[in-house]
Parts: C-alpha cells; structure tokens; sequence
C-alpha cells in the first residue's frame, strides 16, 4: 500500500512522540501576522526564550492595515499593533515584510508570491486560512498562539494525526462555475463540521486542470468545511509557478523540483475516505444563513424552516433567516444588496482581477452599491496597475484600494455599517464578521460579485455576462 | 515546568443554543486589537449579548442573573469553528469558564482550549438535551466533569458519558496540557530532524 501526500510529510516531519500520545511535527515554515503573534513573542520573553530558527519564520502584516492611506492607522491600536510586530521581529531576528518593502500583503497571497510556500513541506501559522498553501502540496494549517510560541521557541508542535479524505471532483465544469463555486459546493455537501479529524486531499481532472491561484481558493476554504488543513499534490503547474521566485533554491532547480514531485500521493496510496463529485452537478454557488454551508445554487430558492427534516435543522434555518432577513422559499436572486467586495485570501489574486475585468466594461455598479475591490498584495496590486486593471474597476464605479484583508473581517476601517448586505468574495458569512454586529454576508465568487455591484441585486453572472469556463482553459 | 493535573472541574452550568457557534461570536474581531490577552473576558459573546443600537442587554443567557456563576459551558455541534484565534478560549477562560461541554468541537478551538487547561468533552445529542433542562429548571445544580472515568455527572442524579480524543485526556489529567516544557526538552531530536529537510 503506498502513501498519501498527507503521510509522507507527516512521516518526514516527526520528531517523536510525545507523553499524551499526540506526534512532535517539526513545522519547516511558519508565517505570522500582527494579530496573533504579539502575545506569543510576550511568552517567550516571560519564559526567557529565543526564536530556534528565525530563518524559518516569515512575517507580514494584513488584519488591521488600512486600505486607505496603508502607512497611516487612524487607530491607534492598530499602530500599537504595527509596532509590535516590527520590533517582535527586530528583537528575533525574523524576516518581516513590511509596508516599505513593496511585497506586504495578505499572509496567504505573500507566502506563494515569494516562493517560501513549497510542496513537501509543513506549514503553520496563526491564521486559519493556512490551508491556502496547500495548493502547493504543503501540509499547512492554522494554529492558536500559543502554537505560535511553540513554533518560535522550538520549530515544532504538538499535534494528533489527521485522517485523509480524497475529494475527487471530475468531468467538466459548467461556464461560469469557479473554483470557489466548487469549493463552496463541497462545504455543502460534506457539511462545516464535515472535516473534523480530517486533511482533505483534493483530486481529480478538475483540480488537476485548475491554475495554481485557483487551487489556493479552494485549498483556503478547507476550514469552513471543518477540515484544518487541504492540499492538491503538486505538478508541473505547480513547480512551473514557483521557478525562479525569491525564496526558491533556483540553482539547483531540477534536483528540488524533482523531490518537490516525490511528495505526491502514490496511486495505491491508503485514504481513510473517499468522496466522489461530478463537476456537471456544480452551479455558481451563493450563501444565504450565517455558516459557509449555508450554500446553494444560484438558480435556487432559500430554504424554507417548514420543510426541515429535524426540529434541530428547523430551529437553524429559523436562526439565520431571521438574522439574514431573507424570506423563506424565496429565489436568492433578486436578493437586494448594498456592499460588494472583491478580495480576500481566498480571491484577491491577479487572476481573480484578470477574470472580473474580462466582464465590467462597459458595466457601472448599480446606484446606492459600493463596490471595492482590494489587491491581496502589494505586488499584486503592481501586476493589476501594469496591466490597467485598476482603471477599468474604477470605470465599472469600483473603488480601488490597497492591499490588506479589507472587509474580509474588518479589523480594518473596511466595515458594514448596520444591517447593509454585502455581496462578498471572501470566505465567512458568520454573523457580525464584517465588522457590523447586524451586517449581513452572502459569500460567492468574483465574478458574481461583479455581477451582483452591477445590478444591484444578488444575480446569475451567466445572464449578464458572455462567461467562459476558466478551470478547463487554465 | 510541573503543571497542575486537570482531572475533573465541578461548577454549575449555563446552555447557549445553537450550532456552529464560531470563534467570531464568541470573541468579535474588533476586540482582538490588542497586544496581550488581558482584558477579553468582558468581550465574550460581546455582540449577541449587548444590542449593537441601543447597547441594552439582550436575552442571551450570558446575561442571564440565575447563570452568572457559571463556570461550565454548555453547547451543540461544531462549537468553536471558524476562525483559530487563541483570543476565543482565552476570552471564555477569563470570563470564568473552566470547561465546555458540546456535541462537538472545532479542532482549532478543542486544541487551543487544552493548551489552557479548559477540557472539551463531548456529549451525545440527547444527553446535553438532559443536561440543559436540568440547569434551566436548576441553575445551581452542580455539575461534574470527571475526566478519569469521562463521565459527567450533577448533584442530581444525572450522569452520561463524554468523550474527548485520548491524548488530550491524558494531556489534562498529566499535568501536560502545555507542552512547551516537553517540545524544548527533545532539541537534539529537533535538530536531527531539521538537518533531515533539505529546505530547512
């Protein structure tokens, strides 16, 4: 029987067992940002300790940046906050990417850019969108601070051994279905608490075909569907993106890119389960409750708590219903919107601002929408600016920002105000997660976002615009 | 480093409906703004507990007088999801609870809570059903989580099974719900293995 992906970084990452049984995972690269670091660099200073491997930790800051004027936090815990972590990385000797180096942006968008995020390797930082690296056949996950001064002090966690789920999605996607459609799709039918206990591994014709920008969205929604880290096995898409960026060893390219492939699942690998999709059956994909598999169909009708199966799944749809204020049995279009937001970790990539402005000529966001659109990076917000992207946005009545998570979670000004309803790229529709304890959150891809600004309302992308179908052409 | 043995925790119980109660909730981003983890206590549950207009308390059972004592939560499926701020068991640690039992766990959130010595136990559906009427008719009742025999049992003839994964458990009861002590102890292992990868 061979091994999975999974097993064979987890198997060349053990340092032993430890007393209450769980495994001692050398972590090979930590990232950090300024939400969650700031303590933990407070526990080694109270315990007297030095960073292992400050080569092996990586920092930048995204959360609380504003997107507006980027280098001037009205806020003054933000700036609190900014410093920290510049003089936590100062006194520590770690590598930081800070708003003057031009290559700050979103955690997740920094690692792959910069070449640090690499297949066969484990990956962990305090942010549960992790799982993003493991597009690149990384085993990576989110972790709590506490983790994050275990990793800092020692290069290593304390972790139980995961389960391997294989989620094959095969046959052809539809036009206008993306990959947060497939992404979004599979949290519906496995469930938010679906993953518990388990990395998903995702696999077949579809991934296989997809770019590497969109194997990291689905890779970074694994969270929401309760599985702490997800990964596609790497390929030659995957050693072609990553040749010649900054932290690759690009000299001896070959001999890595050839242990990068070594770390794929082997064909007889062992799964302890296996989920099987049919891409066909993939629609553009919406939220409508307050949990990310609250999803269904574009073409759909809200659920209506009457035809609940269990008191328990009546009682929920109630919930969010009522904090969502939709009407039950309702279609989702149609679904007036005031917000729409284009970014995030998991779609604020170059080729998510490629495929939105392909649609928007010509287009205006409808009267009483704000629409903006917020780079993952610094560096993606060059590529966009070469390539005229932002004039086009701005043409369409978006606002071009700078680079941060933005409305994501609103750590940031980017804020819901009151009960406004956003229609959103980004990866939570949990209650009050835009920044507004009563602001409402309807999760799809850019594209629909796009399509949702121009109208006013939330809409089939594929009545308004000529779509094409992006996974199969990449 | 000898850390106190976590063998069971005794309190009286408070029941917040609902699933997949996410990290969100209990803890809102906006209060995460901070450099320490002093002071999160009072933000638990901070905007489903205080109206965001009027900033009248809600009817949330946190703001419940009878379960102002509680220190043990009790709750449904998927508790904790979402994000992996560490900010959401330390806010419910500094409000004063010292344990949750649910039907079940964000990974995340189960291991971050052992890393503060606040267990995680699960429980069948119908089980915190019983557990929920019997603190709602008697906000007093005493509560037991026993994590040698994993049973919780109230003053008042209740008592089910509970379940939580066995290394946490032992993590608990051993007195090594932190690990750094152990994870410095083995640096010569470390070192071997980091000259094993080659990107290391």
């Amino acid at each position: 029987m061979g091994k999975s992906l999974f097993q064979k970084v987890w198997d060349s990452h053990r340092v032993g067992t430890l007393g209450d049984g769980r495994t001692q995972l050398f972590i090979g690269t930590h990232l950090i940002h300024e939400v969650t670091s700031p303590q933990a660099f407070g526990m080694l200073r109270d315990l007297g300790l030095k960073v292992k491997f400050p080569q092996r930790t990586f920092a930048t800051i995204d959360h609380i940046v504003p997107t507006i004027n980027q280098d001037q936090p009205a806020d003054p815990l933000a700036a609190e906050m900014i410093d920290a972590i510049r003089k936590n990385c100062d006194d520590f000797g770690v590598t930081y990417f800070d708003l003057k180096s031009g290559k700050q942006g979103i955690v997740h968008v920094v690692g792959p850019e910069q070449g640090i995020t690499q297949p066969g390797t484990t990956i962990a930082c305090g942010d549960s969108h992790t799982a993003t690296h493991g597009a690149f056949g990384a085993i990576a996950f989110g972790i709590g601070t506490s983790q994050v001064r275990d990793v800092l002090a020692t290069q290593t966690i304390a972790l139980e051994e995961m389960k391997v789920r294989r989620i094959e999605v095969t046959g052809d996607l539809r036009p206008g279905v993306y990959a947060k459609d497939v992404i979004l799709h599979i949290i519906r039918l496995l469930g938010a608490n679906g993953g518990i206990g388990y990395a998903y591994e995702y696999a077949g014709d579809v991934f296989d075909r997809m770019s590497m920008e969109e194997r990291m969205t689905v890779c970074n929604m694994s969270i929401e569907g309760g599985a702490r880290c997800g990964y596609v096995n790497p390929d030659a898409k995957t050693i072609a993106y990553l040749q010649g960026r900054p932290y690759v060893d690009n000299t001896n390219f070959d001999e890595t890119a050839a242990r990068w492939l070594s770390f794929a699942s082997d064909a007889d690998a062992h799964y302890d389960d296996i989920v099987r999709i049919n891409a066909a059956d993939i629609e553009p994909t919406v939220t409508w409750g307050i949990s990310p598999d609250a999803g269904i169909s574009i073409t759909e009708s809200i659920p209506d708590p009457l035809k609940a199966k269990t008191p328990e799944e009546k009682a929920s749809i109630e919930e969010a219903l009522a904090y969502m204020k939709l009407p039950a049995g309702a279609p989702i279009a149609g679904t007036k919107i005031d917000v729409a937001f284009i970014g995030s970790c998991t779609n604020g990539r170059i080729s998510d601002f490629r495929e939105v402005a392909k649609y928007i000529q010509g287009h205006k966001v409808a009267a009483g929408v704000q629409a903006i659109a917020v780079p993952g990076s610094q560096i993606v917000a060059i590529q966009c600016e070469q390539e005229g992207i932002p004039e086009i946005f701005r043409a369409a009545g978006f606002e071009w920002r700078a680079a941060g998570c933005s409305m994501c979670l609103a750590m940031n000004p980017d804020k819901l105000v009151g009960d406004q309803l956003c229609a959103s790229s980004s990866n939570r529709n949990f209650k009050g997660r835009q920044g507004s304890p009563t602001g409402r959150t309807v999760l799809m891809s850019p594209v629909m976002v796009a399509a949702a600004a121009i109208k006013g309302h939330i809409t089939d992308a594929r009545d308004l615009f000529d779509l094409e179908t992006p996974a199969a052409v990449a | 480093m000898a850390l106190e043995p976590v063998k069971e925790v005794t309190g009286t119980g408070v029941f917040i409906p609902g699933a997949d109660i996410d990290t969100d909730r209990i803890i809102p981003a906006r209060f995460m703004k901070c450099v320490t983890f002093d002071g999160l206590g009072e933000f638990a549950f901070y905007d489903v507990r205080f109206d965001s207009e009027t900033g009248e308390k809600t009817n949330h059972p946190l703001n419940d007088e009878r379960f102002k004592d509680a220190s043990i939560l009790i709750a449904g499926v998927n508790f904790g999801c979402g994000s992996s701020r560490e900010h959401a068991p330390q806010s419910l640690r500094k409000y004063g609870f010292n344990a949750v039992i649910a039907e079940s766990f964000a990974e995340i959130f189960y291991g971050n809570s052992t890393t503060l010595a606040m267990p995680c136990v699960k429980a069948s559906a119908a089980d915190i059903a019983a557990l929920r009427t019997a603190v709602e008719a008697k906000p007093d009742t005493q509560i037991t989580i026993d994590l040698e025999k994993m049973t919780v049992r109230t003053c008042c003839d209740l008592e089910f099974p509970v379940n939580m994964p066995e290394s946490a458990r032992e993590a608990l009861v051993s007195g090594r719900w932190d690990p750094i002590q152990e994870l410095l102890d083995n640096d010569a292992a470390i070192n071997d293995r980091a000259k094993a990868l080659h990107y290391v």
